[in-house]
This record gives C-alpha cells, sequence and structure tokens, in this order.
C-alpha cells in the first residue's frame, strides 16, 4: 500500500521533471547561446557550457546603445498598459453596470480585436505620417492602448459583473461618490483579473512586432525590430541576436513574476464566503 | 414631525409598474416594516428611498427635505443588505470603519465609535478577523455594525434575516429590536416572512402589487384586517375562508355554509351586518378562534362538528385539519384535544373575532 503511494509520487516527479526540461530547454539554450563565440555557436556535438562565458556579447550592445531599445519597449509597453488598463476597466464599468451601449457593444467592442494587425498597420502608418508621430512613443503608446482596449475591456467587464452590486450599493449609501466606489471597491475586489489582464496586455505591447517595425525608424526602435537587425545579407549575428533576446525576456519575467504576486493574493482574498 | 413623507410615488421598470402611486409618512422613530410577497414592490419601494433607484414620478421627503435628485450618499442613510455585503478584503473593523472613512470623520473619532457599535453588537472579539472567517450570524452583526456606527437619519434593513437558519433568525429579531429601542431612531425594513413583521414592528405597511393594501400596528392589522388579502397574509396556519351567506331576521343573524351548516352571530355585530345579507360572502376565521367545546356555551360562540382528516401537534399546540362549508379549515387546539384522523370533533367557533368578507369585492365587511 505505502510501497505503491512512493511509487506513483516517484513517477510524478519524474514526469514534472521531464516536462520542466522540456520547457525549460529552449530558454536556457538561448542564454547558452548569448554567452558563447561565434565557434561555439556552430560546433557539433553542441557546446553544452562554453568554456568562458563571452560578457562582450552583452557589452557591445550597451556601447553601442542597441540596448536602449529594450528600454524603448518598456517604456511604450508600460505606458499602453497603464493607459489601456484604466481607460479599459471605466468602460467596463460603464458596460456592466450601466448597460452603456445595450446588449451588443461589448460584442462589438471585441470584434475590434479579432481584426489582424496587417490588415490596418499600412492605413494607420499613412495617417501616423498626417499626423507627424510616426516614430514616437506617443504614437507607439497610442496604438497599443487602442489595440489593447478591446481586449482590456472585455474581460474586465467579465470581472465586474462577478462582483456583486450589493458591495458597490453599499459604499454608494455609505457615502461614496460612483468614483470612489470604483476605486475602493471594484479595483481591489477584481484585483486578480486587473493584474492577469495588465500581463496579457503588457505582453501583447512588449512582443509586437509589425507594428513597431513600420511605424518606427531609429528613434525609439522596440527591442523586437532591433533583433531582426542582425539578421545580415551573408551572416547572422547570432550571439548578438541571443544577447538582445535575453534583454528583451528578463524584463517579461521580472514584470509577470512581480504581478504573479499580486495574482495569487487577490485570488485567496477574492474567496468570499457565499 | 415625520422622518420620511412619500408622496405618490411611482417607479416602473420598463413597462411593469412596480411601485403604483404610493403614499407613506414614517414618523421620527418609528419601527415600521414593509411587508408582503415576492414582487409586491417592497424592495424596489426601500432601494427607491435609498436612492439606488430613481423615483419615475411622486416625490421622497427625508426630514422635510425633498430627496428624489440626491445621490444615496447625500440622503443620510444607513442601509443593511440582504446578502450582508461586507467587503471581503477588510477586516471586520475596516468594514465597520468604511462609512465613516468615506464621509471623513476625523480619524481621533473613528476607533471609539467602532469599539462602540461592536460592543452594542457583542462582536468586538472579531474587529481583526476578515469576512469569510465569520459565520453567518456573526457576518450579519458586523453588516449592521457597519450601518449602526453611522448616526444616520434613516435605516434601512432589505430582508436582513432571510439567509439566516431559523434559529438564528429569531434570535437576531430580538436583537434588532432591541437595537431600535436603544438608538431610537427611524428604521424600515422589509420582509417577506409575517412573523418578522408582526414580532418587530411599531407599524406594518402591507403591500400588494404596488400598493399599500393596509398600514397600522401589528395587532390592529391582525384583529381587524380591511381585505381578505391582510386576512390571509397575517397568521399562521392562515386564516380560514369559508363560503357563506348571511340571513337577518330582526337583530338575530346567522350565517350558512353550503354545506347547511349554520352559525349565530352575536347580536352586537348584527345591525352593522345587515346591509350585506343574501350576499356572496366569506366567512374568515383564524385557527386559534375555533376550540375544542366545552360544557360552558358563552355567548359569540358558534358550535359545529367537523370530521379530523389530519392531526399535526407541534408540542405546544395541535392543529387538526377538517373539512368545512366544502373546503378545507384548520383549527389550533390544545395539545392533547385530539390525537388522530378521522375523530368526530365539537368545535365552537368565536363568532365575535370572525370577520365576513365580500366574496366579490374581498373586503371585510360590517367591522366597525
Amino acid at each position: 500500500m505505502k510501497r505503491s503511494a512512493n511509487l506513483r509520487l516517484a513517477l510524478r516527479y519524474l514526469g514534472a521533471l521531464v516536462l520542466t526540461v522540456f520547457f525549460l530547454f529552449p530558454i536556457y539554450w538561448l542564454f547558452m547561446i548569448s554567452f558563447k563565440t561565434a565557434d561555439e555557436i556552430y560546433a557539433f556535438p553542441p557546446v553544452w557550457w562554453p568554456e568562458t562565458m563571452q560578457w562582450d556579447n552583452y557589452i557591445v550592445l550597451f556601447r553601442d546603445g542597441d540596448a536602449t531599445t529594450v528600454l524603448n519597449s518598456f517604456i511604450v509597453a508600460g505606458a499602453s498598459t497603464v493607459l489601456a488598463m484604466f481607460l479599459g476597466t471605466i468602460c467596463a464599468y460603464s458596460i456592466a453596470r450601466f448597460r452603456t451601449g445595450g446588449d451588443n457593444l461589448a460584442n462589438w467592442i471585441l470584434s475590434q480585436r479579432m481584426v489582424p494587425p496587417v490588415a490596418v498597420v499600412f492605413p494607420i502608418f499613412l495617417l501616423y505620417v498626417w499626423f507627424g508621430i510616426v516614430d514616437t512613443y506617443l504614437g507607439l503608446i497610442l496604438l497599443y492602448t487602442a489595440f489593447n482596449l478591446p481586449y482590456v475591456i472585455w474581460m474586465m467587464r467579465g470581472y465586474i459583473l462577478d462582483i456583486p452590486l450589493a458591495l458597490e450599493e453599499s459604499a454608494l449609501v455609505d457615502g461614496c461618490s460612483r468614483w470612489q466606489v470604483i476605486w475602493k471597491v471594484v479595483f481591489p475586489m477584481c484585483r486578480a483579473g486587473l493584474f492577469a489582464t495588465a500581463i496579457f496586455t503588457f505582453v501583447f505591447a512588449w512582443n509586437d512586432f509589425i507594428f513597431a517595425l513600420v511605424l518606427t525608424r531609429t528613434e525609439i526602435t522596440t527591442y523586437t525590430v532591433q533583433v531582426t537587425h542582425y539578421f545580415g545579407g551573408q551572416s547572422n549575428f547570432w550571439s548578438k541576436i541571443s544577447a538582445m533576446s535575453v534583454l528583451g525576456t528578463v524584463p517579461v519575467f521580472i514584470v509577470v513574476g512581480f504581478m504573479q504576486r499580486y495574482l495569487v493574493r487577490g485570488i485567496s482574498l477574492g474567496a468570499v464566503k457565499g | 414631525m415625520s422622518d420620511l413623507k412619500i408622496t405618490k410615488l411611482d417607479k416602473y421598470y420598463g413597462t411593469n409598474h412596480v411601485v403604483k402611486g404610493i403614499d407613506l409618512e414614517i414618523p421620527a422613530g418609528e419601527f415600521t416594516i414593509l411587508v408582503g410577497q415576492s414582487g409586491c414592490g417592497k424592495s424596489t419601494l426601500l432601494r427607491t428611498i435609498a436612492g439606488l433607484e430613481t423615483a419615475d414620478g411622486g416625490s421622497i421627503e427625508i426630514g422635510g427635505e425633498r430627496v428624489n435628485d440626491l445621490p444615496p450618499r447625500d440622503r443620510d442613510i444607513a442601509m443593511v443588505f440582504q446578502n450582508y455585503a461586507l467587503y471581503p478584503y477588510m477586516k471586520v473593523r475596516d468594514n465597520i470603519a468604511f462609512g465613516l472613512r468615506a464621509r471623513r470623520t476625523p480619524k481621533a473619532e473613528i476607533g471609539p465609535k467602532v469599539q462602540r457599535a461592536a460592543k452594542m453588537l457583542a462582536i468586538e472579539h472579531l474587529l481583526d478577523r476578515y469576512p469569510r472567517q465569520l459565520s453567518g450570524g456573526q457576518l450579519q452583526r458586523v453588516a449592521i455594525g457597519r450601518a449602526v456606527v453611522r448616526n444616520a437619519r434613516l435605516y434601512l434593513f432589505d430582508e436582513p434575516l432571510s439567509n439566516l437558519d431559523a434559529q438564528l433568525r429569531d434570535e437576531m429579531r430580538g436583537e434588532i429590536k432591541r437595537l431600535h429601542q436603544e438608538l431610537g431612531k427611524t428604521m424600515i425594513y422589509v420582509t417577506h416572512d409575517q412573523i418578522e413583521a408582526m414580532t418587530m414592528a411599531d407599524r406594518i405597511v402591507l403591500l400588494r402589487e404596488g400598493r399599500i393594501e393596509q398600514q397600522g400596528a401589528p395587532l390592529e392589522l391582525y384583529e381587524r384586517p380591511a381585505t381578505k388579502y391582510v386576512a390571509g397574509f397575517l397568521g399562521s396556519p392562515s386564516m380560514n375562508f369559508i363560503p357563506c351567506t348571511l340571513s337577518v331576521a330582526e337583530d338575530y343573524g346567522t350565517v350558512m355554509l353550503p354545506d347547511g351548516v349554520t352559525l349565530s352571530l352575536p347580536p352586537s355585530r348584527v345591525a352593522a351586518l345587515a346591509p350585506f345579507r343574501d350576499r356572496s360572502l366569506l366567512l374568515g376565521i383564524r385557527p386559534e378562534h375555533l376550540s375544542r367545546a366545552t360544557g360552558e356555551h358563552r355567548r359569540g360562540l358558534a358550535e359545529i362538528e367537523v370530521i379530523t382528516d389530519l392531526v399535526q401537534p407541534t408540542g405546544s399546540r395541535t392543529y387538526a385539519t377538517f373539512r368545512l362549508g366544502g373546503v378545507e379549515a384548520v383549527a389550533e387546539l390544545q395539545s392533547h384535544d385530539v390525537s388522530q384522523p378521522g375523530e368526530r370533533l365539537k368545535l365552537f367557533a368565536d363568532m365575535n373575532r370572525a370577520v365576513l368578507i365580500d366574496a366579490a369585492t374581498e373586503r371585510v365587511v360590517g367591522n366597525g
């Protein structure tokens, strides 16, 4: 009896280990390439651990200023996330609580998200040329905000509908204005949902390539666009590509890791006795 | 001076007319209970008073000021909700203090006020817990605490006890009534439970389909109902309604049931009832006004004989069900008055307390 229980546990751990290795391997490989010399990168059989860590691969990115593209990505993704979350949540509140737009507005808003980016990117480019906001923070922030809004509205509407109406009514009677109700009741009640939605919004903007490619030139190039600059006609700078990719991956890890704390806390706090 | 004055209040949900021109005045310090079946508009009326719904017509005045266009927070009210409406992410202490903070009460005053309210409701030991750590009864106490901590003009309760089990409900009923006596505040309480209404209210306002059917002190409604609806709504088991006709000769009147049973009326009631002779009427008699016939025959008691179909002892009383005048009727008897179904029983019907109802209008006739 006990033996079979132990065996089952061992198998479970083994399964978990295999899965972990499977999913972590590409990340490991990415990190390793970024520290290798060109010879080690092409070596066969593959080099699992570089002889000496090639920090130069990174230093050159900072020296040439290429690393600032990560900062650009961060500014653009961060600002658009904050903006989209704020506007999207109050819009979702209005749709959820005041039935703004009747039954179908929420569906219509979601349908906007179904437009393939590549279908609208050139019209937007022409528009941006007209407004003179190509290759500006403002341009990209506005674009990502607009593109993420439908998603935020749709998600937050669901979370807000889950909040018992009496909680808000009680706050209204107790002396809150609508804005205070949103701030003191709605935000804390759907905190887990807020953070989950914010993560997806952030990651979308962070990973975007096509808008950034068309709408930036030299001033605010994002890291996704920067990576492609290392693919040359004759040769590819694999060490630069991987080092840049690592720089682009780490902030997302940090952001998600930071928000996950709130995510888990939010979920446990949401446990209301029915 | 009345704390609340409602004039010709109308409320629609879409095309559904929920509150139909209600007039209501509630004196300061009174405990008023709005009672009625679900869908009668009682909760809507309360929510309109609170400002959570907007009135479609008429006016609401609180403390002499018209509040129709004021948001809930400017109406000087506190409200207890059916589902407690406590914030799960705040400790009990902060839940109670929420309204004080929202109204920018000086910090130094908040602590003592919360303490006092907690003491009043015996929840001092729960102040540092989260709502999810409390039982239903405790949650309701906290919800009440959050209302009483504020010095509001009007306290509104929206079916606050309906989520509690029977025993807790009994306990909290007494507690809320005591709270009212201590605070002396004007309270309006909504319930569908006629026992809550009878036991707690200074005044009952009985609503039906968006209108006030009758209002008055609990016993006044119980003993002198104006309509069949009121007579049937209050009291458990509810009043028996038996079709009958009335015949009057001089100062002698009798009520005749379809099965031929006749019951004589007390002479004092005959004159008032005389105009309704030969009309199709209902005899309304409460189960407790049917008692086991014993030797002495007092004035106004009419004797009937029935065969019990069903016997339900509750311990303190026993309910006997039987057919009378072609319909089912219930008598509330002493515990050992009847022991098994099929038993032949002689009962006295107290015709002093019985009411006669016009079957067409459903209004009680000849009363006072």
